[in-house]
């Protein structure tokens, strides 16, 4: 036998670890005690606080959370639980940032504005997002995943029916119902194949929960490799169903669509985030490719061919339909719901890419393109909901005109849409092309150009969504669009992200998540 | 990474870069204040292209690129570098540089952004939207003419599509602009995002190579991996990307051989060549009018040169095994482009056309592989911007007044709109390859040069049948493209004779109103330009054919 791989014991390191986290449940102690004790006059503050809050638990992780390029083994800290390395250190920062935002995003929003329990259990979740992204065990790996899962069902079905009768509001608390019940009903399905196939690797591997461990010893282990496949194939499941990989993905648009608006951003951005941080480094250390197998033996098991293969193929099955059905959304909330389909598809075009390049593009290309994307849909998100809540109607036909009625709600969807696109100055083209980049490398150059074809049928109908906003004419176009402080707030901060992230910021953030993609290839 | 920094380029592209964001500031009542910042952006832009158009050396460059043109092997040479780094992972700098080829067409920018937003004075609605949509557009322009690194041009390249979409869908010809904006830029991208595949190809590529033999990697590189572009064109020259049998394709196969075709046509679809030129008359006759003289005037040379640039300069091998049959497209641009020219009553469909047919003289010249020919093909460019930009100019002009482009409605203009219809008819001159005017200093070189064929060294480095093969039938190509003359002609002279002789229907257009002295002013600037080339072509000849000796020397002398 191999020997075993050992923790880093050092405490110190272990609490600056989870120290995100840790704020994080002091932050919703506070909310709830915010909530309780403080009279309805005063209620705004809950959510300044939440959000505030969180803004500034993201730029302490950025400031404390140790990433230092060692090894892997230093790397794991609390016994194994979790890796505080790059990788984990980026998605900490994006799932804070964007977990603020979102709070901000609430307090607009006339359903959730004064519910505490909202921005309590948005916090929940992103601590759940939060430590998934750095767990290197199948438990904490689990926990995680269910505590960022169940606060999302819960947020999802969170509308409840008015107390006077009033029939458009009892429409959204039912539709919102019908989305929980969806999404919980979907997710715990999924959560049992994950389960079971997190089990099975447990057994395979002789005992280990540490992934790192459970990698090692099953590329020495003389075990047959069908039953492994099994198990990589329900884990897929679950993860699949988490950054709604076709074909798991029939939840999105009807959670996308129901739920209230801020939680459909942070649905669509914090919990796919974490899930592709979470997949990144399962894949690399459960199912190591040659260079990451620390034990030198002349038969070991390369597992990575496998998942390489699979992940191709569904990065293409995902993009193709995402974008395809896609063309024909009339409802905006759907069509962003299969356009984030298609967007997880070229993604996981970074993920197949992961194990075939030894410098760790693909990881750098997924972090990249996730940092740009939380933001990209959260600026989208923002805008979407200054417009339903003035309209009332959440049809692309019905945004015509809204360049006139407020142009920078407009200008704010449209940088949106571009990037998610891919065009410059926008983030999205920097994305994008380390995406295609990283799958070029790795000689997928087919799966590249799949990609940028799909890339066209995507701005087909991203640019179809700017025309009705910028050409189409409407009775209403006199009436302007209020934008009250938060949303100022939330959109000027993304609208910078998401430009500041096309062109002068990529150096350093590329640089970062090199060094993210460098951490998983280090032993 | 040595840092050089002389600031005219990047004072070139932040003109209008600063005064789109400027202009999203500021109260969208203030029209006047809004046009003046974007004449002011484009016109300080022009006035430094001219500055660099004046005083680029190109004696240093013809003695920097010596190596290049004896030998085919060493380093482009760029004057007025910009460069510091950018992405240090990826090998990606912010790197703006000229040639000579580049030069011009930079100056060419400039009159025609600086025109466009001239004859845009009288627009109205939503000006603020449409001048900052149009600064973005020539910024990205810009960008593209002067970037030396693939990244970099690649980013400018789709930054300039997207505002072209904005404003073709939201300002211009209500029929058709919804269709033709979608077309345009589907097309577009779709050419070059497969190019951008295929420059990724190379730049591993390149990054390999250079990984494998470290001794051969140019000094001015830090890395091996780089998107630099003299870079991945030295790797070029020293045969980085002839291994056989690529993809398992068969010995004749290259990765320069099979990616040619995808990154030349990829980006000479912007460049209007046959069957992708489709998107090309549509864009132009539901743009406004502006947008039409930079679509057609400059968006359309920025296809050519990417395409010489990333095509033949990038892929040598390349361009000598495809441009012998790619030559056969630019041939049907030529012909069928003035057939269907001749064809339309539409006044704007008639240059839209034009335009289709004089871009093939361009890709004809560039196929040609010889000096005379691509020197001819790089005035082309020039030539055809200016007159293109003048014409539309014109049409537009004409537009505004009879509201009606139906060329058999109209007629007599000249009695009412004199200037215009000199100007017209000096584009239309022009057009024809009239001696004393510029149409025929770039038209006469090319069609000496397809008469040359292919030279005899570049045939013998790369002995595939279609090569040898491509010297007997160039005579052939030449004469059949000379028809394409005689039907510009044609239907220069019956546009001319419609629209602005004959008689003058005073109850049909009652209302003529006189032509604003901004309209003058681009009227006069552009028409110089045509009669100053013609009458001294030396201004701009030495320069181009000192940047096309060295890529006769690349294609002659790589492997």
């Amino acid at each position: 036998m191999p020997e075993l791989m050992q923790f880093n014991t050092d405490d110190t390191r272990g609490f600056l670890a989870i120290l995100p986290e840790i704020l994080m449940t002091l932050l919703v102690l506070i909310v709830i005690y915010m909530d309780l004790f403080l009279p309805p006059s005063r209620r705004k503050s809950v959510g300044y606080m939440a959000g505030v809050g969180m803004l500034v638990i993201g730029g302490l992780a950025w400031l404390l959370v140790p990433a230092d390029g060692l090894k892997v083994s230093e790397q794991l800290v609390l016994g194994g639980m979790v890796r505080s390395d790059d990788l984990a250190k980026i998605f900490k920062v994006m799932v804070a940032l964007v977990g603020g935002l979102t709070c901000l995003m609430g307090m607009g929003d006339i359903r959730l504005r004064y519910k505490g329990e909202f921005y309590a259990l948005i916090i929940i979740a992103t601590m759940g997002a939060s430590l998934l992204s750095s767990a290197a065990d199948l438990v904490m790996v689990f926990i995680s995943l269910e505590t960022l899962s169940i606060s999302l069902y819960v947020l999802s079905g969170f509308v409840r029916r008015p107390e006077t009768p009033n029939p458009t509001e009892e429409a959204f608390a039912s539709r919102s119902a019908e989305s929980g019940m969806k999404y919980f009903l979907f997710g715990a399905f999924t959560s049992a194949f994950l389960l079971y196939g997190l089990s099975l690797l447990y057994g395979f591997s002789g005992g280990h929960t540490n992934i790192y461990r459970i990698g090692q010893a099953l590329a020495a282990s003389d075990q047959d490799t069908a039953p492994i496949i099994l198990a990589l194939m329900m884990v897929a499941v679950g993860f699949g169903f988490k950054i709604s990989a076709v074909p798991f993905h029939f939840w999105t648009p009807d959670v996308y669509e129901g739920s209230p608006t801020p939680v459909t951003s942070f649905i669509s951005v914090v919990s796919k985030a974490a899930s592709f941080a979470v997949l990144t480094r399962f894949l690399l250390a459960v199912f190591p490719p040659e260079q990451l197998i620390s034990v030198p033996l002349d038969q070991y098991k390369e597992l990575s061919e496998i998942w390489v293969q699979l992940f191709s193929i569904l990065a293409v099955i995902t993009m193709t339909l995402g974008n395809i059905v896609a063309l024909s959304q009339r409802n905006i909330k759907r069509l962003i719901a299969y356009s984030s389909i298609a967007q997880a598809g070229y993604t996981l075009m970074g993920v197949a890419a992961i194990a075939t390049t030894k410098s760790g593009d693909g990881a750098a290309a997924v972090a990249y393109y996730m940092f740009m994307y939380v933001f990209t849909n959260t600026l989208f998100f923002a805008c979407l909901i200054l417009f339903t809540s003035a309209t009332g109607s959440e049809t692309i036909a019905d945004m015509a005109g809204l360049s006139r009625r407020n142009p920078w709600v407009a200008m704010g969807i449209t940088i949106a849409l571009l990037s998610l696109a891919g065009i410059p100055p926008t983030a999205g083209f920097v994305g994008k092309f380390l995406l295609f980049r990283a799958a070029v490398d790795s000689g997928l150059t087919w799966l590249a150009v799949f990609g940028v074809l799909n890339a066209i049928i995507g701005l087909y109908y991203y640019l179809v969504v700017i025309k009705v906003i910028y050409v189409d004419r409407s009775p209403d176009e006199e009436k302007p669009i209020d934008l009250p402080a938060p949303y100022g707030f939330v959109m000027a901060a993304s609208t910078v992200a998401v430009v500041l992230l096309g062109t002068f910021l990529i150096g350093p953030i590329v640089n970062w998540a090199s060094e993210a993609g460098l951490d998983l290839f280090r032993l | 990474m040595e840092t050089q920094f002389s600031g005219i380029l990047t004072g070139i592209l932040a003109f209008p870069f600063v005064a789109a964001i400027i202009i999203l500031f500021i109260n969208k009542e203030q029209k006047d204040v809004i046009r003046t910042i974007a004449a002011f952006a484009t016109g300080a832009s022009l006035i430094l292209a001219a500055l660099v158009f004046f005083t680029y050396d190109t004696e240093a460059a013809r003695t920097a690129n010596a190596g290049l043109i004896d030998s085919g092997s060493g380093l482009l040479t760029f004057q007025f570098v910009d460069k510091v780094t950018w992405i240090k992972e990826l090998g990606v700098s912010y790197q703006l540089g000229v040639d000579g080829l580049a030069v011009p067409m930079v100056l060419l920018t400039g009159l025609a952004s600086f025109a466009g937003v001239l004859i845009s004075w009288g627009i109205e609605d939503r000006v603020r939207e449409f001048m900052a949509f149009f600064l973005l557009l020539v910024a990205g322009v810009y960008g593209v003419f002067m970037s030396t690194d693939l990244f970099l041009l690649l980013f400018f390249y789709e930054l300039a599509i997207f505002p072209m979409y904005f404003l073709i869908a939201g300002w211009g010809w209500v029929e058709l602009r919804e269709y033709a904006s979608m077309k345009l830029t589907l097309y577009i991208l779709i050419g070059s995002v497969i190019a951008l595949v295929g420059i990724l190809v190379l730049y591993f590529e390149a990054g390999a190579f250079f990984t494998e033999h470290p001794e051969l990697q140019p000094a001015t590189s830090e890395t091996a991996y780089s998107f630099d572009f003299n870079h991945i064109q030295y790797a070029a020259q020293q045969g980085a990307f002839n291994e056989a049998n690529y993809l398992g394709l068969g010995d004749g196969v290259t990765i320069a051989r099979f990616w040619f075709p995808f990154i030349f046509l990829g980006f000479a679809v912007l460049a209007g060549i046959f069957p992708f030129h489709n998107w090309s008359p549509d864009g132009h006759v539901a743009a406004p009018t502006a947008v039409s003289m930079i679509h057609a005037g400059v968006l359309m040379k920025l296809g050519a040169l990417t395409a010489i640039r990333l095509g033949v300069q990038l892929l040598p091998d390349g361009a000598r095994v495809h441009l012998p049959w790619i030559i056969f497209l630019a041939l049907v641009n030529v012909v069928y482009g003035a057939f269907i020219a001749f064809r339309q009553r539409d006044f704007k469909y008639v240059i839209g056309f034009s335009s289709v047919s004089h871009m093939g003289l361009v890709s004809l010249g560039v196929a040609t592989m010889n000096t005379t020919g691509m020197t001819g093909a790089g005035l082309q460019m020039f030539s055809h911007g200016v007159m293109t930009a003048l014409f539309f100019s014109c049409v537009g002009m004409v537009y505004d007044r009879a509201h009606t482009r139906d060329i058999p409605s109209l007629g007599g203009f000249i009695k009412k709109m004199p200037l215009v219809a000199i100007a017209f008819i000096i584009g239309g001159l022009v057009s024809m390859g009239m001696p004393g005017l510029s149409g025929f200093v770039a038209e006469f070189p090319i069609f000496v040069g397809v008469w040359r064929g292919i030279p005899q060294a570049i045939i013998d480095a790369s002995p595939t049948k279609l090569t040898e093969g491509g010297a007997n039938y160039y005579g052939f190509i030449g004469v059949a493209a000379a028809l394409g003359i005689i039907l510009t002609a044609a239907y220069v002279l019956r546009v001319v004779g419609q629209v602005f002789f004959g008689e003058f229907d005073e109850e049909k257009f009652p209302d003529i109103p006189p032509i604003r002295i901004q309209d003058r002013v681009a009227i006069y600037m552009l028409t110089a330009w045509l009669i100053v080339l013609g009458v001294y072509p030396k201004l701009m000849s030495d320069m181009i054919e000192s940047a096309v000796q060295p890529v006769v020397g690349l294609l002659t002398g790589s492997k």
